[in-house]
């Protein structure tokens, strides 16, 4: 049984994307260990309701580091300080007696804050529409072997397409940049045949989606590969670089 | 224009001048090593370089280079605090993985432009300068008394240590430069990262090493 702990809560406050944002201080008591991140915030909300006052507005949804709806910047790292895991697998247990914990939204002019901790992560779904899919004709499915694609790859095309596109990377990045998100999403289809016939069309039409949509230009400093509760590597943006040089060279 | 519109054409400027600049260090380390071994010899390089329409060429190519380079650092530095929004984080943590280095580029090479311009007071004015404008004693010596200009410049502390701190600025700027300009040219995988890491730490440490030998000699031979 893990021991329960008591802290002080410092959350962003902000009611809509034009306002100014403020630190709301709240004292949490006798919160045991095993309660996730966003349980202990419905702690919170049951108490602020309780007190008729305006619970805290926050992303959520499978809770189990799947759907990729979760956020928070706490205490200085997208989704905690746990590596390799998402807000909500994130249990108080990491934190200790009288720890100040101060929860933040993503920072990014790519995603306005909508209210409080909830950020405006549609971008990302305009970025997938420029070219984040396979064109197929339908019709009879062929036989799966048909296609043999060698084991290294495929695994190489799961680790890319394990990005849930919670937008850490942007929310980690001193540029503001999507380039792990974007690369993951190319890699994914661009490593395997089905996916190849398009794969530079696809680069260009995802990157010029991006930097339309104002994210900046990537550094390499690496702090999205540290943060990216799925360990997405930066080798996959080195695999976009390449693929969008190709094909700018081809035109 | 891929190479101004796009990000990853931007950044592909970045890595080809930032290469180009890496390969010029790596002549002017060696030829500053030549200065160890001979006073003539070193100042056949100066006249060599100084007195020949190629060389001049050279010059102008280079300092385009430099210019480019500059120029797009602080271009995309711009976009880049413009993404971030205008609210920062309260708290924030470096990851343990990310360099300092690499978070710190700009102002590392706003470090190595002020050095650059002492460098070029000291030398390039002296000799090429001199040479152009037809007053081959400007700076007190001859303009291809390359090796009386060092003599001159690093028996001076101030100047001796400002080229410290400006090669301490420039290895800094190197260390992340190199592999990341490999990265940006997609040169790189989940093996090749580590590859080029190594490869850049030990290029960078010969590089300033090699300048720093020079300045230190010098500076200790006059004391």
């Amino acid at each position: 049984m893990d021991k329960n702990i008591s802290f002080t809560l410092k959350i962003w406050r902000q009611n809509g994307p034009k306002e100014q944002g403020h630190f709301d201080t709240f004292q949490m008591k006798d919160i045991p260990g095993d309660t996730s991140f966003l349980e202990m915030l419905d702690i919170l909300n049951e108490q602020l309701i309780e007190e008729g006052k305006e619970p805290v507005v926050f992303d959520h949804d499978c809770r189990e580091g799947i759907c990729g709806m979760c956020s928070l910047y706490i205490n200085g790292h997208p989704h905690g300080p746990a590596t390799g895991a998402t807000t909500c697998q994130l249990y108080m247990r990491r934190f200790n007696d009288g720890d100040v914990i101060t929860v933040e939204p993503w920072r990014s002019a790519g995603f306005p804050v909508i209210k409080d901790l909830m950020v405006d992560r549609s971008a990302y779904d305009k970025i997938m529409q420029a070219g984040g899919y396979i064109s197929i004709r339908t019709g009879a499915p062929q036989d799966a072997n048909a296609i043999l694609i060698p084991k290294p790859i495929a695994d190489e095309a799961m680790d890319a397409a394990s990005c849930i596109g919670c937008g850490a990377c942007v929310a980690a990045c001193k540029n503001g940049s999507a380039m792990l998100f974007v690369s993951a999403k190319v890699s994914q289809l661009n490593l395997l045949p089905q996916g190849k016939p398009e794969a530079l069309r696809r680069a260009k039409a995802m990157i010029s989606k991006m930097d339309e949509l104002g994210f900046g230009n990537c550094t390499n400093t690496r702090a999205c590969e540290a943060e990216c509760p799925k360990n997405v590597s930066i080798s996959n943006i080195a695999r976009l670089n390449r693929d969008f040089i190709k094909a700018k060279l081809k035109d | 224009m891929w190479l101004s519109n796009s990000s990853i054409g931007r950044k592909v400027v970045m890595s080809v001048t930032g290469i180009a600049l890496v390969l010029f260090l790596t002549f002017h380390m060696l030829m500053n090593l030549v200065a160890l071994f001979s006073a003539e010899g070193y100042n056949m390089v100066c006249e060599f370089l100084g007195t020949n329409w190629y060389a001049l060429l050279g010059t102008l190519a280079l300092a385009a280079l430099f210019v480019i380079h500059i120029i797009y650092a602080f271009w995309l530095t711009m976009m880049n605090r413009a993404a971030r929004g205008s609210e920062r984080y309260a708290v924030s943590v470096k990851p343990k993985t990310v360099e300092w280095a690499s978070q710190n580029m700009l102002a590392l090479g706003v470090i190595v432009i002020l050095g650059l311009a002492l460098h070029l007071f000291n030398f390039w004015y002296n000799m090429m300068f001199a040479e152009l404008i037809g007053n081959p004693l400007m700076g007190g010596l001859s303009a291809t008394d390359g090796y009386g200009y060092i003599v001159e410049t690093f028996s001076n502390p101030v100047f001796f240590i400002l080229y410290i701190v400006w090669l301490c600025a420039l290895w800094f700027h190197l260390t992340h430069g190199f592999w990341s300009a490999m990265q940006t040219l997609g040169w790189n995988n989940t093996i090749w990262i580590n590859r080029w890491k190594c490869i850049s730490n030990i290029y960078s440490t010969v590089i300033v090493l090699g300048f720093m030998l020079v300045a230190v000699v010098f500076f200790v031979k006059n004391l």
